[in-house]
């Protein structure tokens, strides 16, 4: 116990001192406070699971309650890299329970509702849980119906990708990229218009797919498109000006202000919502990535902006520390915050410590300091071999980890690297509440 | 990714490696060491016939170090695209270079001295 505390101490302060000089952030204090608070945690993905390690250490004598339905943890950043062949789909797979501390209590059911007077949770096994403090982390829903014509089981034949859905589409995204880069045609590359999960990982796939039909030799037969949903290819400017000059490097044409509504996988035709009105366009690849929003128990607990993402259901939160506006007791992490940037993994790294320095404040009647500034990051890899590490802020700053060193808006090798080898260690460590 | 600190950074390899291959490879790197530290002392003067072969191994050291790297990342030369990235590989085959002398002359010395021993006492 002594050693544990010791060495937590010393990564935590030192990991504080790091934050202060990267960003400003004030580091949490890392003494112990002793409470009996209950503190109710929604979700064990990346944010739900990173947070119940910092708060098991953080806090002594605190009933932590983790409420997760899901056996299998899936580390996500992985799929892109599924789906283009450079791993197997068990590169992604763990045990949610793997990354668990053994001092908080695991409920194995999904939260139905959070009657935010009451203060309670409900779950689908009919059990009630009462809380002091709630942290919602349940991430977010991908809506695969609303694309008509649509379903997870053409994934891998008639030329259609869809590899946010989980490792098994990733892998079948990839029988059926791997065909068309072997084969030719029109590759057609998609992104929703809601609020979304890594933004740059529909571009990711892109280009990684003209990469390998350039290998395979048949850059003179394809044609790759990339549909935006608006009228820009990325929702930070100095990016996406990077990203339309690579797009014309390699050919790649932008088609903006496209967003995919229906499919029609016999005649390989998809439709388009456009400003001119419905636009039907031939594919013979289409990766599919389709509106995605809160779980449904978010908005109907009362909990989401009611007049901003409109129908996404985001939770109504303070997007500097991811407080509920109307409800004090209760936070909320990772994809499912109604903040406008950070549904990453890395911005969720940055998340941890701010919620945990407000709410632990919040246990000793004090008021929290640390803010988080929007960071998101998103390793965009160009090709096989190299990626542009981007990091950047809600007030579309770029922030780079490495100033100097590691050009943000270059393709390199050594980002690549970072992405291939250190993202998934940096998660894990992230999971264990090590970072 | 940003605040790297000892403690972090020894957390990071851990994942990357996995806890006990990581550490299994940080107790042979540090005996490796201290070996090449003890066959200094212990001989207090540096052979120079075992340092030239230690020498000639330093290229294969340093080509085994970049292609390990380039292997287990998908990668070819052809992506070594901006100066960082050249300081890097140039990094990988330092290391791969000096470890793989550390290692020559090591061994060598190791080795010799046992057969010195055995010539001067027969069994
Ligand atoms: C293709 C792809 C590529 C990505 N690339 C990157 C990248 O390069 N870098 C990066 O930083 N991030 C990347 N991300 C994003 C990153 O994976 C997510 O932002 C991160 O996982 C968010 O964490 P979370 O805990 O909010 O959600 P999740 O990790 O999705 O976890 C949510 C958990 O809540 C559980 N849950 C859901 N509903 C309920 C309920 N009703 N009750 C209880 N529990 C519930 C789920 O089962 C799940 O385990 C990528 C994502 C995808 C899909």
């Amino acid at each position: 116990m002594m050693l544990n505390r010791r060495q937590f101490l010393s990564v935590a302060g030192l990991g504080g001192v790091g934050a202060v000089a990267a960003t400003g952030l004030v580091a949490a204090q890392p003494a112990q406070v002793s409470t009996n608070a209950r503190i109710v945690i929604i979700g064990a993905g990346a944010a739900g699971t990173a947070l119940a390690n910092v708060l098991l250490r953080r806090l002594d004598g605190a009933q932590i309650t983790v409420i997760e339905p899901r056996r299998d943890h899936i580390y996500q950043p992985g799929l892109t890299l599924i789906a283009a062949g450079l791993r197997p789909p068990d590169y992604v797979m763990s045990r949610t329970t793997d990354w668990l501390p053994s001092g908080i209590s695991l409920v194995e059911a999904a939260v139905a509702a959070v009657d935010p007077e009451t203060k309670t949770v409900e779950t689908t096994t009919n059990e009630t849980i009462a809380y002091d403090f709630l942290v919602v982390a349940p991430g977010l829903v991908l809506d695969h119906d609303a694309i008509d014509g649509f379903s997870l089981d053409l994934v891998g034949r008639e030329g259609i990708g869809a590899l946010y859905a989980g490792p098994d589409a990733a892998a079948k995204t990839w029988q059926a990229a791997s065909h068309f880069a072997e084969t030719g045609g029109i590759g057609l590359f998609t992104r929703p218009a809601t609020a979304m999960k890594c933004g740059g990982a529909p571009m990711k796939h892109a280009f990684l797919i003209d990469d390998i039909a350039r290998r395979a030799g048949n850059a003179t037969r394809t044609q790759i498109r990339y549909a935006s949903h608006n009228d820009t290819l990325f929702g930070v400017p100095i990016i996406a000006e990077r990203v339309r000059m690579l797009f014309e490097d390699r050919g790649i044409d932008a088609l903006y202000s496209h967003v995919l509504k229906a499919v029609d996988a016999g005649r390989r035709m998809a439709t388009f919502a456009t400003p001119d009105g419905d636009r039907e366009i031939r594919y013979d690849y289409l990766h599919v990535v389709p509106p995605q929003r809160a779980p449904d128990f978010v908005p109907q607990s009362g909990l989401s902006w009611t007049d901003r993402w409109v129908g996404q259901g985001w939770v109504e939160v303070d997007r500097e520390t991811l407080r509920h506006r109307r409800y004090p007791a209760i936070f909320a992490l990772g994809d499912v915050a109604g903040v406008p940037k950070g549904k990453t993994a890395a911005s969720v790294k940055w998340q941890v410590p701010v919620v945990v320095d407000h709410l632990v404040s919040a246990i000793v009647g004090q008021e929290g300091s640390a803010r988080y500034n929007g960071y998101t990051s998103c390793p965009l890899t160009t090709r096989i071999g190299r990626a542009m590490l981007i990091e950047f802020d809600y007030d579309n700053n770029l922030t780079p980890s490495f100033p100097g060193i590691i050009a943000p808006l270059e393709e390199l090798w050594v980002s690549w690297l970072i992405k291939e080898v250190a993202v998934k260690a940096t998660y894990q460590a992230m999971l264990r509440g090590r970072t | 990714m940003t605040d790297i600190s000892t403690g972090v950074v020894f957390a990071l390899l851990e994942e990357v490696f996995g806890r006990g291959l990581f550490w299994l490879m940080f107790v042979g790197t540090i005996s490796i060491a201290a070996a090449y530290l003890y066959v200094l002392v212990r001989d207090r003067a540096v052979s120079w016939r075992k340092f030239l072969l230690s020498q000639l191994s330093m290229p294969i050291g340093a080509v085994v170090a970049i292609v390990f790297i380039l292997s287990v990342t998908h990668s070819t030369f052809a992506d070594i695209g901006g100066a960082i990235d050249v300081i890097f590989v140039m990094g990988f085959a330092v290391a791969g270079a000096i470890g793989m002398a550390i290692l020559v002359y090591t061994g060598q010395s190791l080795i010799w001295r046992r057969r010195l021993h055995r010539r001067a006492n027969p069994a």
